[in-house]
């Protein structure tokens, strides 16, 4: 088996990231860049089913700049068996991502596609949605389990309500949620042995693909501030202060 | 034109996501008709229509919608799409899952989790864990949009009676299968939805003293939360989560307890009205947007509040 792992370089998870001063975008100077959690948990779920014997081969893809080929060796450390870069400098909406994926999908014919469930610099949760429907495959999206049974995935998904278990026929599009699994650090020998794994770079012009914005970004702003609080001594006092000052208890 | 309100419920009972949805697309458009969309669902249809703003009611009732298996019910939304200038759904798991699969299917770029409808193509919503929040403009003829339902008020129910429409809508995809469902069972009101919240976080040590915070939702008639530090260790199952990707809460009173405040936590609950936080770490990023903050043992305080209010 196949598995395709789409993957996105995002500003790392720890950073606060604030607008820039004239409000046209946000604010990414100088600050660390990372493999988005969500897909380094794909790319783990991958390793797994390889190491377990499910899969073959594992195949890590990224639509982005020159740069992004940091994360996809990222991908390669953890245990991905090659890269491909789509080269664009364009900022892809999600939509533009899925065509992207679908052209990738019909040259590789993966049986699983594996990805995040959203990125966390736009926060949309689209592309393995879009890229399943493109494909007109199954999708199980938000998965904190996955097994492969022959022709088909069972999936566990984390919903509003608990957990819901699917099946969905081979091929698919599955995305991860945060309990999926817990990726491990990638070992040094593992990090230069990644340096000498295939990164193959194809220009996006070369897929036909139409990657035109749909949406256009007029302003980001800040978020409305909340006015400083105050450290109240004791419980006593806390239970005062909700029930006469805020009066949100009686 | 009319904007089209894809209804959340479990075939019973209409969830009020559905009318923060209804309140939004009221922005957009004059004319709201809803789809509601499961099996035997008769009941949450005459529910649907009398809510405030609805024009119309698209009933469809049929075996591969009862679980809402996203492969389905986009074929069934596509196929009703034709006649509506926006298409919105709640930003609840199901919505999230079945809606870019829709707006693929339409070759429509979604635009998601829209927090203020700014005019009928330009919204704004939060990205990078609510760090900032985007103005963005759509150029797409059909609005394919999630709405983050603390954002707008809910429709009122009861004072209408739109007209029903029964569609005969068969779209079983065959490639995809509902097994089971584990879904929490409380009494205490939903988390997304409860005007008081209780949050345990990686300070509460295990499960089992969720129960400190259970006595004083109790009082309250609050909904239990957690940080993704307190699912991660097993303490509560995932439904808990507040968070950037777990549940977005904005009650009129949030309760931190041991929670130290990440950005990914903050995400999902900065919106509340009163924040409260309980920590005995002074410099944890909990009390930056608290507006009462409790530097103590939350082992000692949670009993001495429950006995209190």
């Amino acid at each position: 088996m196949k598995i395709l792992v789409p993957i996105k370089r995002v500003v790392d998870y720890n950073v606060k990231v604030r607008p820039k001063a004239d409000e046209s975008g946000v604010d990414l100077n100088n600050v660390k860049m990372a493999i988005n959690p969500f897909c380094e948990i794909a790319v783990e779920e991958a390793v797994r089913l390889k190491e377990a014997g499910s899969a073959t081969e594992i195949i890590a893809v990224t639509v982005g700049a020159e740069n992004t080929q940091e994360q996809l060796r990222t991908a390669l450390a953890l245990g991905a068996d090659r890269a491909i870069l789509v080269e664009t400098d364009l900022e892809v909406e999600p939509l533009g991502i899925s065509k992207v994926l679908k052209a990738i999908v019909e040259k590789e014919s993966p049986n699983l596609i594996i990805m995040g469930k959203q990125a966390i610099d736009g926060d949309n949760n689209q592309t393995g949605q879009m890229l399943a429907a493109l494909m007109n495959y199954p999708q199980a999206t938000f998965a904190s389990e996955l097994k492969i049974e022959g022709e088909n995935a069972v999936v566990t998904r984390e919903v509003d309500g608990g957990l819901q278990t699917i099946s969905i026929n081979l091929p698919a599009v599955v995305t991860s949620d945060l309990r999926l699994n817990e990726p491990r650090y990638a070992s040094l020998p593992n990090i230069m042995k990644a340096k000498q794994k295939p990164l193959e770079v194809i220009k996006s012009d070369d897929l036909g693909v139409d990657l035109n914005p749909r949406i256009s970004t007029l302003k980001v702003s800040p978020p409305p501030e909340r006015e400083a609080g105050i450290i109240v001594e004791s419980v006593d006092q806390l239970v005062e202060k909700l029930k006469n000052e805020a009066k949100v208890i009686s | 034109m009319t904007a089209l309100v894809i209804a959340e419920h479990d075939n019973k009972e209409l969830k009020v996501s559905t009318q923060n949805t209804i309140s939004a697309a009221s922005k957009l458009d004059n004319d709201i008709h809803v789809l509601v969309a499961g099996s035997e669902c008769n009941a949450v249809a005459e529910e649907a229509a009398t809510c405030e703003g609805v024009t119309k009611v698209l009933y469809v009732d049929s075996k591969e919608y009862e679980n809402f298996l996203a492969e389905n019910v986009a074929n069934l939304i596509k196929n009703v799409s034709n006649d509506y200038s926006s298409i919105l759904a709640p930003a609840t798991t199901n919505g999230k899952n079945y809606m870019p699969r829709v707006a693929a299917l339409l070759d429509v770029a979604q635009i998601s989790d829209i927090s203020s409808v700014e005019s009928e193509d330009t919204f704004q919503r939060p990205i990078y864990a609510g760090n900032c929040i985007a103005t963005v403009q759509s150029s797409d003829a059909k609005k394919v949009i999630t709405v983050r339902t603390t954002a707008f008020d809910a429709a009122a129910k009861g004072s209408n009676s739109a007209e029903i429409l029964k569609l005969e809508e068969v779209n079983d995809a065959g490639i995809s299968e509902f097994i089971r469902e584990e879904l929490a069972k409380s009494d205490r009101p939903e988390l997304t939805a409860a005007e008081v919240v209780i949050s345990g976080g990686r300070g509460m040590q295990n499960g089992d003293n969720f129960t400190l915070l259970e006595g004083i939702a109790d009082k309250l008639g609050a909904a239990i939360g957690a940080s993704r530090a307190a699912v991660d260790s097993g303490f509560v199952p995932n439904d808990y989560q507040v968070g950037q990707t777990g549940k977005i809460v904005a009650p009129n009173l949030y309760i931190a307890v041991g929670i130290s405040g990440a950005i990914q936590h903050l995400a999902g609950m900065k919106d509340s009205k009163v924040i409260v936080a309980i920590n005995k770490d002074e410099d944890a990023p909990i009390f930056q947007v608290a507006d009462y903050g409790l530097v103590a043992d939350l082992f000692t305080a949670l009993p001495e509040m429950e006995s209190k209010i």
